[in-house]
């Protein structure tokens, strides 16, 4: 490894396989500048087929909640069940929804 | 005028060996690349050339009818049976080296393909369909490179340089226009090598300059030998270090 692989800023690689709906995140990777990098994510998480698009988003670019505000931030749902759609009566003629 | 099967037999067989030692050159990166999203895209591009020399092959076993199995005529046969070009089977050199190697070949083999893909023999141009897609890949990604060297730092530039004066002498050979090439070219079946330099000339010397590079002297005096099974002295060891496996164990399965 001659080249120090921290020389290259760090990239998040989102790929959206044949029949999913949405980008999903893969992983992340190095490269120099936006075109590398997505020819690296395409060698590196796309090669057994995997996808049919491809983003990849500068990892400082992006922001992300602190692990110490999960309490406040997501405890508050855990006792409202009644927001999950699993209280209707579904005729048994819809069949599976 | 047909073509006759066994001019298509030993044309397979060169494609083949090309693309076979390629392959072998480029896996010797595996693990040695210098940062690991490199490593895994020189290895596709390693892997992607095996899968073609496999295509070729099969297709010269099929037309040989004689028993012969694709392993047989990679893995048992020496170093002047091999009808490869000069230029695949040198070392590998630093990362400068090998990506103007691979950008010489592979804008060969990309104008290559374009034409066998219309060859009217059927196993050639479903091979030359489906590597042409991968080739397409495989020149752009070296032709990158080439741009980032030469055009990017006094040492890179520097290197790249070095690379292309050493390596330029043996692009000649990718366009001799051997007896085979001429008889099956007049046949119709294959494209005349001669007839893809221009088309490469001007994508290198178009590549070279976005790279601020110059275009070496077209004019040159290249180096020859390989389509006739005379090699450097670098195929025998790469041949050796390929081909032990099977030739140790003969009836070895994997």
């Amino acid at each position: 490894m001659s080249v120090h692989p921290d020389a290259w800023p760090l990239w998040e690689v989102f790929v959206r396989s044949k029949n999913g709906l949405a980008h999903k995140h893969s992983g992340s990777l190095h490269a120099p500048d936006a075109e590398t990098a997505l020819k690296s994510a395409r060698d590196v998480y796309t090669r057994r087929s995997e996808g049919i698009s491809i983003w990849v988003i500068p990892s400082s670019a992006i922001v992300a909640s602190a692990p110490d505000e999960r309490e406040p931030l997501f405890a508050p749902s855990d006792d409202k069940p009644y927001r999950h759609p699993t209280f209707y009566d579904i005729p048994d003629e819809v069949g599976h929804m | 005028m047909k073509w006759a099967t066994c001019d298509l037999t030993d044309y397979a067989l060169r494609k083949a060996d090309d693309t076979l030692v390629l392959g072998q050159r480029l896996s010797q990166w595996c693990g040695h690349g210098p940062v690991l999203e490199q490593d895994i895209a020189l290895t596709n591009v390693a892997l992607d050339l095996i899968g073609q020399a496999r295509g070729y092959y099969q297709m010269a076993a099929a037309w040989r009818a004689d028993g012969s199995t694709e392993d047989d005529l990679a893995y048992r046969r020496d170093v002047p049976q091999f009808g490869n070009h000069l230029l695949v089977e040198l070392p590998n050199g630093h990362w400068g080296d090998t990506l103007v190697r691979q950008f010489f070949f592979d804008t060969y083999n990309f104008y290559l393909l374009e034409h066998l893909a219309h060859s009217p023999v059927t196993a050639l141009s479903e091979l030359a369909q489906k590597a042409y897609k991968e080739v397409s890949y495989h020149a752009q990604f070296s032709a990158e490179w080439v741009i980032r060297l030469g055009d990017g730092t006094d040492e890179s530039r520097a290197k790249v340089v070095e690379s292309i004066a050493h390596l330029w002498p043996y692009t000649g050979e990718l366009f001799e226009d051997t007896d085979l090439d001429r008889r099956l070219a007049e046949a119709g079946a294959v494209p005349l090598p001669s007839s893809l330099r221009s088309l490469w000339l001007q994508k290198v010397e178009e590549v070279l300059a976005l790279a601020t590079l110059e275009l070496p002297d077209p004019a040159a005096y290249m180096q020859k030998g390989g389509l006739h099974g005379r090699h450097t002295e670098h195929l025998g060891f790469l041949l050796a270090e390929m081909q032990f496996l099977p030739r140790a164990y003969p009836d070895a399965k994997w």
